[in-house]
């Protein structure tokens, strides 16, 4: 299984997650302030800062894009519930 | 017709409000609705007379602006006082500057009489207008709006100010320059239901309006800030937000006012030190012990100020004060019925009342059986979005003098933490998924 590490530096924790892992996954188990509300992409709660690694992370889709947009999220924001690490090391926190 | 002695006379007129639209400044009427009979908002503040939700018609040139409507079982009285400052067909835009449903009420219906209307909103407010309106939404110009935008009424316009939080994602302010009023719907809000309408008029709301404030904004006060920051150069002369007294005389007052209760309630003495409060109850005394461990391990540091309080001797509501200017908090609280206790529950349901967004946030107690209630209080402190760095700590029965010193060295990382110098972990992603 491919690796990637994860990195949330609110609360100075990296995690080495298999390739596909949401941040939502993650963020909840380590105690980060990146908090989640309806896990579906829908009511922004779940915002994130992309510190680094952007690349690393799944393309958003149009309903991400849109979601981001409507919550006025800045060019390295991103929803914890709906992007995956799809290697490399990414490096986040709480928007 | 003679009128018995005993016949119950209905409330003073006064309360009882203007039957029209009532003119605010030149071009714009109130047309909202009067509320006097509500005694319960939102079902977390009283309203001991009621409220109103004040909406707006604005007339220009070219068009008239509706902003923010009313309640939905107030909606005939709105369209009364509607139509009798504008028809529909000259209604050229529908301002929606929060989107809950007492201000969003009459809005379809609205919608429906003036298809043609654009509608302005801020960004965040698009979903929850979405939801509201379900197919209809496609049927009209919706769009959102942020700072810097406006629409033009022909010979004045209207201008949008994207103030988030305060209190909810969508909420905005939008100033209409030529005639210095700035509709701020919810804030500088107070629920007061007075028909005289205007500050100067009605009776003394001061209560109601710092009562607002602490149930409604508080929480977010952060963003209250942001708010005022963002408006504080308009040169105002009319506030005129959704509830309550419109503020027309020395407004800048409410402003100055609102400063002054986002700031710190307390006497600030930490300079620059970090404060770390732990909170405590304790059955049999194990969970004071870890206490009072975490505690003169987290006071090695220097650069933190640690305070140690048994819950069971105070009283909740001062604690929110210091918790409010706090950088973090640990909770303890022994297992009880698989559960952390009442007091513990009583605390964390009262930090709904303050912004607790971003601070540290920590766990400990004693157990018998299962010891239950430290996850259960981490999962409240996580949903208060508090970041929790260190997994609680959980001792069964009284700490062992090891046990004691894992108390101390839980204090130590905790005041790490706060001070950022907590060493950098890496852990396995099985790890983490056992949690």
């Amino acid at each position: 299984m491919d690796k990637a590490t994860l990195t949330f530096t609110d609360v100075s924790i990296t995690v080495n997650v298999p390739t596909g892992t949401r941040i939502i996954e993650m963020s909840e188990k380590v105690g980060s302030g990146i908090t989640y509300g309806c896990r579906e992409g829908e009511c922004g709660t779940c915002m994130t800062h992309i510190l680094e690694g952007a690349e690393n992370l799944s393309e958003p889709t149009a309903f991400e894009i849109r979601v981001l947009e409507e919550n006025l999220g800045g060019k390295d924001d991103r929803l914890a519930c709906q992007c995956r690490v799809l290697g490399g090391a990414v490096k986040v926190r709480p928007a | 017709m003679s009128v018995p002695p005993f016949t119950i006379r209905p409330a003073a007129p006064r309360l009882e409000g203007p039957s029209g639209p009532v003119l605010v400044a030149p071009g714009v009427h109130w047309v909202g609705a009067l509320d006097p009979g509500l005694r319960s908002f939102d079902v977390i503040l009283k309203t001991a007379n009621g409220t109103t939700y004040n909406s707006y018609a604005v007339r220009g040139s070219e068009g008239v602006a509706v902003i923010d409507t009313v309640k939905a079982e107030f909606a005939d009285e709105f369209f009364a006082r509607l139509e009798a400052v504008a028809r529909y067909d000259e209604i050229r835009l529908i301002v929606l500057n929060h989107l809950e449903p007492d201000h969003t009420g009459a809005v379809p219906e609205l919608l429906r009489r003036a298809p043609q209307a654009q509608v302005r909103l801020s960004p965040r407010g698009l979903p929850m207008l979405r939801a509201l309106l379900k197919d209809e939404f496609e049927l009209y110009d919706i769009k959102g709006v942020t700072t810097g935008q406006s629409v033009s009424l022909g010979d004045r316009s209207l201008q949008f100010y994207t103030t988030p939080f305060v209190h909810w994602p969508d909420t905005q302010c939008t100033w209409l320059a030529r005639e210095r009023v700035l509709f701020t719907c919810d804030l500088f809000g107070s629920h007061y239901c007075d028909g005289r309408l205007f500050n100067d008029l009605v009776g003394d709301f001061r209560f109601s309006f710092e009562y607002y404030f602490d149930r409604i904004m508080r929480p977010f006060r952060s963003f209250v800030a942001q708010a005022i920051d963002l408006i504080e150069p308009l040169d105002f002369g009319i506030i005129a937000p959704a509830h309550g007294p419109i503020l027309r005389s020395h407004p800048r007052d409410y402003l100055t006012h609102t400063r002054r209760l986002i700031s710190s309630r307390l006497a600030s003495e930490t300079g620059s030190e970090k404060t770390l409060l732990i909170f405590y109850v304790s059955a049999y005394g194990a969970t004071a012990q870890l206490a009072q461990a975490i505690h003169d391990g987290a006071a090695e540091s220097p650069e933190v100020r640690v305070s140690l309080f048994d819950l069971e001797g105070g009283e909740i509501a001062p604690f929110l004060d210091l918790i409010e200017e706090a950088d973090g908090i640990a909770l303890g609280t022994p297992t009880i019925n698989g559960d952390a206790v009442r007091t513990i529950w009583e605390m964390l349901a009262a930090l709904v009342d303050i912004e607790t967004r971003g601070k540290l946030g920590a766990a400990f107690g004693s157990y018998g059986w299962s010891g239950e209630a430290v996850r259960l209080v981490e999962n409240r402190l996580q949903g208060l979005k508090m970041r929790l760095p260190e997994p609680g700590l959980r001792i069964k029965l009284h700490p062992s003098a090891a046990e004691l010193e894992e108390g101390r060295a839980f204090g130590r990382r905790l005041a790490d933490h706060l001070t950022g110098r907590a060493a950098p972990r890496e852990v396995d992603f099985a790890e983490i998924a056992a949690r």
